[in-house]
C-alpha cells in the first residue's frame, strides 16, 4: 500500500510530466484561455479578426508541435502526469491518442473555419445570448447586429482541448473531466443558432438534460468500477478483472454504466435520441463540429476504455455491444427513409455510423483499431463538407433545409450539386471515396474476427441507408426546381476552404488511403 | 477484520467520526422540532411565501417581460468559484513546504485559470447589478 501522507519535513516527489507530449493540448487550452481574455478587453470591432487569428494560431500551432513530437516520439508510446509510486500515467500518448489528435485538429480546424464565416450570414451565425427568446425585442435587435458575436472561439477550443484530453485520458477520472470539458461548451453552443431560436433552445436544453443524465451514467460506472478494482486506472481494472475476488456485479454494472455514458456521446442508438433534434436545432457550423469531432472523441475514449480496461471481460459485453450495433445500425438506415429535413436526414446518417463504428471498436483486434480510426477521420471531414454544403442553401429564413427546396438544384448550381453528390456517395460508402475505404476496412477486420453475422447486417443496413443519399442525388438531378426556391449562396473564403478541405480529404483518402491506414497501424495502446 | 485495518487500532479510530454524525444529526432534529414549540406565532404575508432567496416566487413583474431575472445566479455562481478555490487552498496551505516550487507553480496556474473567467466576468460587466 503506498504511503499515504509526508513526515514532517519530507518533500513531495514531483510527478512525471512529459511536456512536450502533451503541448498540443496545452497551446489549444492556452490559445482558449487567451481568447477569453480578449473577449474581456477587445473592443467589439477588432474582435472577430483577433479571436480568428488566435483560434487558426493555436490549432496550427498545436498541430506543428503534435508533427514535431511525432517525429521523434518514442516506440510503443508513454504514460504521463505520473504520480509518486504508480505504474501508469494519467494521460496516455500513444499511437492511437496521438492519430485522434492530429484527426481533431484537422476536424478542428475546418470546423473554426465554418464557425467563423461571416458572408453567409450578415454577423455570423450566431446570437449572443443563448437565452433570448424567440421573437423578443432583443432578438430582433440582435439580429440586426452585423458584428459577429465571438465567443463561439473560445468556447470551441474550450471543447476541442476537451476531446483531445479524453481520448488520450488513462484513468476514469481524467476521462469524466475530459468528458465534462468537451460537453458544456457544447450545450451552449448549440443554443445560439441567430435563426430559427426555439429550434435552437430546444435543442440545448435537450442536450443539456440528456448529456447530464449520461454525464451521470458514466460516474456512477466509475464509481462501482472503483468499487471492483481498488483503482480508477484502466490498466489496474483490467488486471483486477484478471483475478479479483470482489463481486463480478460491481463490475459488469460498472462496465455496463460507463459504455452507456460513452454510447450517449457517440449517438449510438439507442441513446440517440437526442442527435436528430440537437443536430437539426444547433447552428449548422455546430453540427457540424458536434458531428465529426464529438464523434472522433467518443470513440476515441470507448475504443482505449474497451482494449485497455476491459479486454480480459470482453466475452461479458460483447453480446450486448452486438445487439446495440446492430440496433444502431437499424434506427440510423430505418428512421432516416422518412426524414423530410436534410440535416435530421443526416443526423439518423450519423446513428447508422455509429453502428458501424461499434462494429470496429468491439473487434479487438490490431486491425479492428486501425480500421476503427481511419472510419473516424474519413467520416468526420466528409461529415463536415456535408454540413458546410447544407449552410449554403439558403433563402429568405435563413438554410432551406427541407428536402423540397433542394429539388432541381443541380439546374441552379451544377457544383454545389456534384459537390453534395460526391458527399453523399461517400456516406453511403462508394467506391473511390474514403467511406468505402473505411466500411471495407472495418467490416473485413470484423469478419477475420469471426463476426460474420453482424457484418452481413451491417452491409445490409449500408445497403438501406444507401437509398435514402441516392434519394437526394435524385432529387437534386432529376427534379425540376421549385418556382420561388432557395437560393446558392456564395459562400466566403472560410466556408469555401473547409468544404473543399472536407471534400478533398474525403477524395484522396478513397484513392490513397495507405499513408492513413499505415500510421493507424503503426501501433497499439500502450498498456 | 482485514489486516490492514486492524493494524491502524482497528476500527476504534472511527469513533470520533461518529459520534460528530450523531451529534450533527441530533442538532438538526432538536433545531426543527423546538422551533415550533417555543417560537411566537404571528404570521404575516410576506411568512407564509415559500422561501425563494430574495426573488418574488410568482409571477415575475411585467416591466421585465415577465422573465425570471438571473442576476441572483450570476452573484451565486462567483461565489461557488471563489468559494472552490477557497477550498483547495487550504490544502496546499498546510502542505506548502512539502510540495515546494512544483506545488507552487501548480496552484499559481490554477488561480490564474479562476481568475481568468472573473476578470472576463468584470470586464464584461457581470458585476454590475442594474
Amino acid at each position: 500500500m503506498p504511503q499515504q501522507f509526508l513526515a514532517q519535513g519530507e518533500q513531495l516527489q514531483v510527478p512525471a510530466i512529459d511536456f512536450a507530449a502533451v503541448l498540443p493540448i496545452l497551446i489549444v487550452f492556452g490559445a482558449a484561455s487567451i481568447g477569453v481574455l480578449l473577449e474581456a478587453f477587445l473592443p467589439k470591432h477588432q474582435r472577430w479578426s483577433s479571436q480568428i487569428a488566435l483560434s487558426l494560431t493555436g490549432i496550427v500551432g498545436a498541430g506543428i508541435a503534435l508533427a514535431a513530437y511525432i517525429s521523434d516520439a518514442p516506440e510503443g508510446g508513454i504514460t504521463t502526469f505520473m504520480a509518486q509510486g504508480a505504474t501508469t500515467g494519467a494521460i496516455a500518448v500513444d499511437t492511437p491518442a496521438l492519430f485522434l489528435w492530429g484527426t481533431l485538429l484537422a476536424l478542428g480546424l475546418a470546423s473554426l473555419l465554418m464557425i467563423g464565416d461571416r458572408s453567409l450570414e450578415p454577423g455570423g451565425a450566431f446570437i449572443s445570448q443563448a437565452g433570448l427568446q424567440s421573437g423578443g425585442l432583443q432578438t430582433r435587435e440582435q439580429a440586426n447586429v452585423t458584428g459577429m458575436q465571438t465567443e463561439i472561439f473560445p468556447l470551441t477550443l474550450f471543447a476541442l482541448g476537451g476531446m483531445m484530453t479524453f481520448v488520450a485520458a488513462n484513468d476514469l477520472l481524467t476521462m469524466f473531466i475530459a468528458l465534462e470539458v468537451l460537453s458544456l461548451p457544447l450545450y451552449l453552443m448549440a443554443g445560439l443558432a441567430r435563426r430559427r431560436r426555439l429550434l435552437s433552445q430546444e435543442a440545448a436544453v435537450k442536450y443539456f438534460l440528456l448529456g447530464a443524465f449520461a454525464s451521470a451514467f458514466f460516474l456512477y460506472g466509475v464509481a462501482l468500477l472503483y468499487g471492483y478494482a481498488g483503482s480508477v486506472k484502466l490498466a489496474e481494472i483490467a488486471a483486477a478483472t484478471a483475478g479479483s475476488s470482489a463481486s463480478d456485479t460491481l463490475l459488469y454494472a460498472g462496465i455496463g454504466l460507463v459504455v452507456v455514458g460513452l454510447l450517449f456521446k457517440g449517438s449510438v442508438g439507442p441513446f440517440h435520441t437526442w442527435t436528430p433534434d440537437v443536430y437539426q436545432g444547433a447552428p449548422t457550423p455546430v453540427t457540424g463540429f458536434m458531428a465529426a469531432c464529438t464523434k472522433v472523441a467518443a470513440f476515441g475514449g470507448m475504443l482505449r476504455v474497451l482494449t485497455v480496461a476491459f479486454e480480459p471481460a470482453s466475452w461479458e459485453w460483447e453480446v450486448p455491444l452486438w445487439l446495440i450495433a446492430v440496433i444502431s445500425m437499424a434506427i440510423g438506415a430505418i428512421f432516416g427513409l422518412t426524414q423530410r429535413d436534410l440535416k435530421r436526414m443526416i443526423a439518423y446518417s450519423s446513428i447508422a455510423h455509429a453502428g458501424f463504428l461499434v462494429v470496429g471498436a468491439m473487434t479487438l483486434t490490431e486491425d479492428g483499431l486501425s480500421s476503427t480510426l481511419f472510419y473516424l477521420l474519413a467520416y468526420g471531414f466528409t461529415t463536415i463538407a456535408v454540413f458546410g454544403v447544407i449552410s449554403l442553401v439558403r433563402d429568405a429564413n435563413g438554410e432551406a433545409t427541407d428536402l423540397s427546396s433542394w429539388a432541381g438544384l443541380a439546374k441552379r448550381s451544377p457544383l454545389v450539386a456534384g459537390v453534395f453528390t460526391f458527399l453523399l456517395l461517400a456516406l453511403a460508402g462508394i467506391p473511390l471515396t474514403s467511406g468505402f475505404i473505411g466500411k471495407f476496412a472495418v467490416f473485413s477486420a470484423a469478419l477475420a474476427d469471426g463476426n460474420a453475422a453482424l457484418v452481413v447486417i451491417a452491409l445490409v443496413a449500408s445497403a438501406v441507408a444507401a437509398f435514402f443519399y441516392l434519394r437526394v442525388v435524385v432529387l437534386m438531378y432529376f427534379s425540376e426546381p421549385a418556382a420561388e426556391g432557395p437560393a446558392v449562396t456564395v459562400p466566403g473564403a472560410f466556408t469555401t476552404a473547409a468544404i473543399t478541405l472536407g471534400t478533398a480529404a474525403t477524395l484522396v483518402l478513397g484513392i490513397v488511403p495507405a499513408f492513413a491506414l499505415n500510421w493507424a497501424s503503426a501501433g497499439g495502446f500502450v498498456p | 477484520m482485514p489486516d490492514d485495518i486492524a493494524a491502524s487500532g482497528g476500527l476504534d479510530a472511527y469513533l470520533p467520526l461518529v459520534m460528530l454524525l450523531a451529534l450533527s444529526f441530533g442538532f438538526a432534529v432538536f433545531s426543527v422540532a423546538i422551533a415550533p414549540l417555543v417560537g411566537p406565532k404571528r404570521f404575516n404575508k410576506a411568512k407564509s411565501e415559500p422561501y425563494e432567496c430574495g426573488i418574488e416566487p410568482s409571477p415575475q413583474p411585467v416591466a421585465g417581460g415577465g422573465r425570471i431575472p438571473v442576476k441572483f445566479y450570476l452573484t451565486g455562481m462567483l461565489f461557488i468559484l471563489f468559494d472552490i478555490e477557497m477550498v483547495f487552498l487550504y490544502p496546499y496551505a498546510v502542505a506548502a513546504d512539502a510540495v515546494g516550487m512544483f506545488g507552487f507553480i501548480a496552484v499559481t496556474i490554477f488561480i490564474v485559470a479562476i481568475t481568468i473567467p472573473y476578470v472576463y466576468e468584470w470586464a464584461r460587466g457581470g458585476l454590475e447589478w442594474d
